[in-house]
């Protein structure tokens, strides 16, 4: 569990996030949604420690993550798939999979073999290039090296960017399914608030820093002026 | 015996390999710490030669070549990693003039050091193996025990560099490292420690291009003694590409033969200005360098 209070992060003058309070639970998806700049990429850095915050504290279980170091909290289980799939081009797939599983303490083989058969496609292009991949398969790629090091939190920032809309829902589609098979505690950043509602159990909107909403998936999804004012979704 | 081995042309291109191999190794060392830290290491001659001296004052104790050997790559080992943790940690992220500017400075300082505390005085090192050059059919032959050593010792350290790189764990994280700092991070890996690592690697690459070089019985050990193969290997892995080891490697050995047809054939002193215009030429038609790909860094 992901416990966040009274986080306060700035860019100089500017604060990107203040006061933010939430609560990720163990097993569950909880969506962060918002327009751009509204601090949602700005949340998942500060988790992941390469962003100090300037105020409040983050939790895994009884841990404070503030003041630790990217690699230290990396290897306390968080695994964060960023902004822009961030897989290493220059890198074969297998490369950046062996990437992912060098940290933890995992049979690589076993690692690999569970990897490809969650994402076959991957196990076709094991030997290739990750440059060389399409948009889908990169979101795979990076999502895979980080499930490979069998994270208990897992960080998706934009998962869905620049993908195909059936792209987007099978990516969802398995998203849902490895938090329904474990107790993967999954933090979902998304712009496309009508496909991540539809997999997250709780829902986190910020408008400009601040968390306007904060509450179950299905209850942000049926309020209409939430909807309407900053999710962007118009009937 | 085939009269071919000791013509003249065989001859150059041995003569020429041994020089290039140099140039190779410290155009790899350059290409290390540019890839791992962004930054062009105008010192990168002096740190290895003033390992080298520290290393070579076990003579005075009689220890002997090999234990010398050893010492040299202990300081170069201490002397990388202090000057990435000391000087050079602070200007990751700075614009890259800055870097270029200190590192001019520590080598002038580095120089004036060793001088101060050695002298410029060619100092000798007992080679192992003999410079005598071998004979075929009574002819000299362009090849000696010493060149051997020379020329195996580089293709070994190329070799170990090559397979650290390809095959192993530690390789892995220092490419992740030097190419995704960041998501490396993510990943947990010690960003910060396997940089500390790429410069004392990329300063043992240069420490044993310097024995190479200093335990040449024509050269011997001075401040200055790799002050004319670093502007070389600079030229070389410009060519080659600053983001390329083998580009670097390659551009090295092949610069080595050409200055050795062109001492020859022309004259010494055109050595540099032909080096000069080969590079000039490379860089006007292959900007990144001829073995970079052109959508990476430019030189």
């Amino acid at each position: 569990m992901i416990t966040i209070e009274d986080l306060t992060v700035s860019f100089g003058a500017v604060q990107a996030l203040r006061n933010v309070s939430m609560i990720a639970e163990t097993g569950k998806i909880t969506a962060v949604l918002g327009a751009n700049g509204a601090g949602k990429t700005t949340l998942l850095r500060a988790i992941s420690g390469l962003k100090e915050p300037k105020r409040g504290t983050i939790r895994m279980g009884e841990r404070n993550l503030v003041h630790r170091r990217t690699e230290d909290i990396a290897r306390l289980g968080i695994g964060h798939v960023p902004e822009g799939r961030g897989v290493i081009g220059e890198f074969t797939v297998e490369e950046n999979l062996r990437l992912g599983a060098m940290m933890a303490k995992v049979n690589l083989q076993k690692g690999l073999e569970e990897q490809y058969e969650q994402f076959p496609v991957l196990g076709e292009r094991r030997k290739q290039h990750a440059a060389k991949l399409s948009g889908g398969e990169r979101q795979m790629l990076a999502m895979a090296r980080a499930l490979i090091a069998k994270p208990s939190v897992l960080l998706l920032d934009e998962p869905s960017l620049g993908l195909a809309p059936l792209v987007t829902a099978q990516l969802m589609h398995t998203i849902h399914s490895l938090c329904e098979s474990s107790d993967l505690t999954v933090i979902l950043v998304e712009q496309n608030a009508s496909s991540a509602l539809r997999i997250a159990h709780h829902a986190v909107v910020l408008h400009v820093g601040r968390v306007v909403a904060n509450d179950d998936a299905s209850v942000v999804a049926a309020d209409e002026n939430l909807r309407q004012y900053y999710l962007g979704l118009v009937e | 015996m085939d009269p071919f081995l000791t013509s003249r042309i065989v001859t150059d291109i041995l003569g020429g390999l041994t020089n290039g191999v140099s140039f190779g190794m410290v155009a790899l060392s350059l290409v290390l710490i540019w890839r791992s830290t962004g930054v062009l290491n105008f010192a990168q001659g002096a740190m290895p030669m003033f390992a080298t001296y520290v290393g070579f004052a076990l003579l005075s104790y009689h220890f002997g070549y090999w234990a010398c050997v050893v010492a040299c790559i202990i300081a170069g080992l201490l002397i990388g990693g202090l000057t990435e943790r000391l000087l050079v940690r602070g200007l990751y992220g700075k614009p890259e003039i800055n870097p270029i500017v200190v590192m001019v400075g520590f080598l002038i300082v580095l120089e004036a050091v060793a001088a101060a505390i050695w002298s410029s005085t060619p100092r000798s090192i007992p080679s192992p193996f003999s410079s005598i050059h071998w004979q075929l059919a009574g002819k000299p032959f362009a090849l000696s025990p010493f060149t051997v050593y020379e020329i195996a010792s580089a293709l070994l350290v190329m070799a170990a560099v090559a397979a650290l790189f390809r095959f192993t764990k530690l390789g892995l994280q220092l490419r992740a490292s030097a190419l995704a700092p960041e998501v490396s991070r993510l990943l947990g890996v010690r960003v910060g420690r396997l940089l500390t690592l790429g410069w004392m690697l990329s300063t043992v690459v240069g420490v044993i291009t310097t024995i190479l070089v200093a335990s040449n019985f024509f050269t011997g050990l001075t401040p200055q003694v790799m002050d004319g193969i670093f502007a070389y290997g600079f030229i070389a892995a410009a060519i080659g590409g600053l983001e390329s080891p083998v580009g670097a490697i390659i551009a090295g050995v092949v610069l080595g033969v050409v200055n050795q047809f062109v001492t020859d054939y022309v004259n010494q002193n055109a050595v540099i200005i032909i080096a000069l215009a080969i590079l000039i030429v490379s860089l006007m038609i292959r900007p990144s360098g001829v073995f970079t790909k052109s959508t990476q860094r430019r030189v």
